[in-house]
């Protein structure tokens, strides 16, 4: 009992959290706002969503697979987001002009 | 309900389709097929073909994507004005699609039982399966079993496709004197983060490979998956560590004798079967029993497809990948 | 509760599509590329466990490894693409 509302919960939150992360990759103004969004949210909802079937699927094969799943997702997820980033901020040509720092005595 | 989630992939099918076609900008097309491959892999999955749903996702969103990049990276990235507008062609695929749409009126209803598909040969196959070669998947049993004519042409056409590239494509040793600094040559060596965590994965990709090849006649699976799924591991390697040191854990040599030796072994069970006193590809007379024949032999065939198709993708990648833009 | 995840893994791939269409820079469309295939995994593996046939989750295991790859290799190329381009 106490399971099931956990994993209704958990699922609950994992769409929510995807959600929100498809929402912040179409709605903020920059590409790095935007990493920052998709590659939270990858992780966390990621996290919830396959939880959340865990507990439903109690100590069977298929528990096995979805840690499985879950493992790799977590190794590979926040690497990509890395290599992404580094590539963009390799990539500028022509940044864009800093200002001055302020010099006050 | 599951409906209304096929619809909605086909709804992002059809969107994607369309601008693949419209857009100018060919590396753009490109991720777009990535995300068409992904849309397709999950309408085959929701319509319950985990084997091609599988298929596809391995060799659409995988290898096809990596291909086309190597393509891509040679090339200019927009492509060409098309010179005036193309009448007859587009009057042919109108007259086409129409036609085509106009047929599927009087198809059956999607699972209908009474449906002509599902009279003849397929309840044969669905009740010999279990007596012939207590098999649980009925796609490879047909696959490897049944219909072992046709894989046999089909391994036989990814040699041709191989050699094919490789004809054109391979240029032997790239001159040392128009390559660029080793930063470029050099693949993602200089970023630390991915490169060590993609080297701990690629075992994990071959191993999920062979799983997936041993474990085809108990699940989804089979060689072409399989091979797909080591190639993308051996791809990765190369990718990682650069072209220099992908082409030396797999040469030239080993890649033309793994393509032809898939098919070799292929045909190789196909005459063993003749010699042993069935017809060619027969069987059931491998082995002692006629049901551990027929897994002996679907075991052997799945492992000719695997070894042909590793062999063939990952030479194309190279062929790719080694050749130095016509600047 | 299976159906609202899966309704709301179905609206973040339409967006990431979106995204994928609009993105003015290449790394915009990489970025939605790679949420697409995250999300696309867990679709698989939500329908692989409503309809009742765990077996099917060797797809969403096997699509998780090739995401990653296709990655990396989009900016491998990118990269190598830009060296060549870039004037001498």
């Amino acid at each position: 009992m106490i399971v099931d509302v956990l994993s209704f919960v958990m699922l609950a939150l994992g769409g929510f959290f995807v959600f929100l992360g498809g929402l912040g990759a179409l709605r903020l103004p920059d590409l790095y706002t935007r990493m920052h969004a998709a590659s939270l949210t990858d992780s966390f909802g990621t996290i919830l969503t396959l939880g959340g079937i865990m507990l439903q699927s109690c100590w069977s094969l298929a528990t096995v697979k979805l840690l499985t799943i879950l493992f790799f997702l977590m190794m590979t997820g926040p690497t990509a987001s890395y290599a992404l980033a580094n590539a963009a901020l390799l990539s500028v040509d022509d940044p864009e002009p800093h200002p001055p720092p302020a010099t006050e005595t | 309900m599951v409906t209304l989630f096929g619809l909605v992939l086909l709804t992002l099918l059809v969107v994607t389709a369309v601008a693949i076609v419209i857009t100018p900008n060919l590396f753009v097309a490109v991720m777009l097929m990535s995300i068409f491959s992904l849309i397709m892999a999950a309408t085959f999955f929701i319509l319950d073909a985990a084997d091609v749903a599988l298929t596809e996702a391995a060799i659409g969103a995988g290898m096809s994507t990596i291909l086309f990049l190597g393509a891509l990276a040679l090339l200019a990235e927009r492509e060409q004005r098309s010179r005036g507008r193309q009448w007859l062609p587009l009057a042919v695929v109108a007259l086409t699609g129409f036609t085509l749409i106009y047929a599927t009126f009087d198809k059956p209803r999607l699972g209908d039982p009474s449906a002509p598909v599902h009279q003849h040969v397929a309840p044969w196959y669905l009740e010999q399966t279990p007596v012939l070669m207590e098999m649980s998947n009925v796609v490879t049993a047909v696959l490897a079993g049944f219909r072992a004519y046709d894989t046999l042409g089909e391994v036989l056409v990814i040699l041709t496709a191989g050699l094919g590239v490789m004809l054109i494509l391979a240029s032997g040793r790239p001159e040392p004197s128009r390559r660029g600094p080793a930063a470029v040559a050099g693949g993602l060596r200089h970023h630390l983060i991915p490169r060590v965590v993609g080297q701990l994965l690629i075992p994990f990709i071959v191993l999920f490979g062979l799983y997936l090849q041993f474990h085809g006649e108990f699940g989804p699976g089979g060689g072409f998956q399989a091979g797909a799924i080591i190639a993308v591991g051996i791809v990765l390697h190369a990718l990682l560590e650069g072209e220099a040191a992908g082409r030396a854990i797999l040469p030239t040599r080993v890649l033309v004798g793994l393509m032809a030796g898939g098919a070799l072994l292929f045909c190789a069970v196909g005459i063993a079967g003749m010699l042993l006193g069935g017809n060619f590809l027969d069987y059931a007379v491998l082995a002692a029993n006629p049901v551990a024949g027929q897994q002996l032999g679907i075991h052997l065939v799945e492992a000719g497809v695997g070894i042909t198709v590793t062999g063939t993708l990952v030479a194309a990648f190279h062929a790719f990948a080694d050749r130095e833009p016509a600047a | 509760m299976y159906y609202a995840a899966t309704a709301a893994i179905l609206v973040t791939m339409a967006l990431a599509l979106a995204r994928a269409l609009l993105g003015p820079t290449v790394y915009d469309r990489v970025l939605a590329v790679n949420m697409f295939g995250t999300k696309t995994v867990l679709l698989v593996s939500i329908v692989a466990f409503l309809s009742g046939r765990p077996d099917f989750l060797d797809l969403a295991l096997a699509y998780a490894l090739i995401n990653f790859v296709g990655v990396l290799a989009v900016l491998e190329f990118f990269q190598k693409k830009r060296h060549y381009e870039r004037p001498r």
